[in-house]
């Protein structure tokens, strides 16, 4: 048993047998298509949302230690990097919170045949860049 | 080495019966984003407007504490969730992807408890 485990663990010897099998075609053999980029698009975004968390946690950590700290947090995310992360963040929020919506929806059973599809990633496409445009449209 | 496959040793060891857990926590926290996150876009757009001392206030309310708490739990347990997915798929090294999979649940949960704790000194009056 213990034996068992460390081999999974360490060697991975099931891993170096698939290794040397033939594979399917591969990734690049086919042409993108709006559901194939939307779905790696979904997580990509969602990578990028971890920086906001991270902000999340800075904000929190620089409202607790004084007016000094926030002065900081403030100042990195007036500044051009800052302002371009978070516009980033604001199209990855968007796009992620839609596209999940969407996902929802398939889960539910609804918009799975190609249609459905189709229109309801060209939504999600238009309310992620829309909602970026508007909200920075105000500030910038 | 044994010379059991690895459908002989999994036999008759039952289901862990988890199969959907980690599906059904990942829509259930994706549920919770929807108004959580409705709700934090609304609240930065306000809170770009305010100073320090503003954003204080702001954050000592009760129902801005609450609702800050809840989704800084439901955000490291959605983020750590879709995380390890990423890490099953991309990390091909077993060791490094275990070593990465621990590190990703540390980190999720000391942000979330370090973020909880902000929370409680700030609507405590700190």
């Amino acid at each position: 048993m213990k034996q068992g485990l460390v081999a999974i663990l360490f060697t991975n010897e099931l891993g170096q047998k698939m290794k040397s099998r033939p594979i399917s075609p591969h990734i690049q053999v086919y042409r993108p298509q709006l559901t194939s980029v939307m779905s790696i698009t979904h997580r990509i975004s969602g990578s990028i949302l971890l920086l906001m968390a991270l902000l999340w946690v800075w904000w929190l950590a620089a409202l607790v230690s004084g007016p000094d700290a926030y002065a900081q947090f403030a100042a990195f995310t007036g500044s051009i990097v800052g302002k371009l992360i978070l516009i980033a963040i604001t199209w990855a929020l968007f796009y992620h919170l839609s596209n999940g919506i969407r996902h929802l929806l398939w889960d539910a059973g609804w918009l799975l045949n190609l249609k459905g599809a189709y229109s309801s990633g060209w939504t999600v496409i238009v309310i992620s860049v829309l909602a970026t445009v508007i909200l920075w449209g105000a500030a910038l | 080495m044994s010379l059991r496959t690895p459908l002989a040793i999994a036999r008759n060891h039952g289901s862990a019966h988890d199969g959907v857990h980690h599906w059904w926590q990942q829509r259930l926290t994706a549920m919770a984003l929807v108004p959580l996150l409705l709700w934090l876009v609304c609240a930065v757009v306000s809170l770009s407007q305010m100073d320090y001392m503003g954003a204080k206030q702001w954050l000592a309310e009760p129902l801005n504490a609450t609702l800050s708490v809840l989704l800084t739990w439901v955000m490291a347990i959605h983020a750590r969730l879709g995380v390890q997915v990423i890490l099953e798929d991309y990390v091909s090294t077993r060791w490094q992807e275990v070593l990465l999979q621990i590190l990703t649940r540390f980190i999720a949960f000391a942000g979330a408890a370090a973020a909880s704790l902000f929370i409680v000194m700030i609507a405590a009056g700190r």
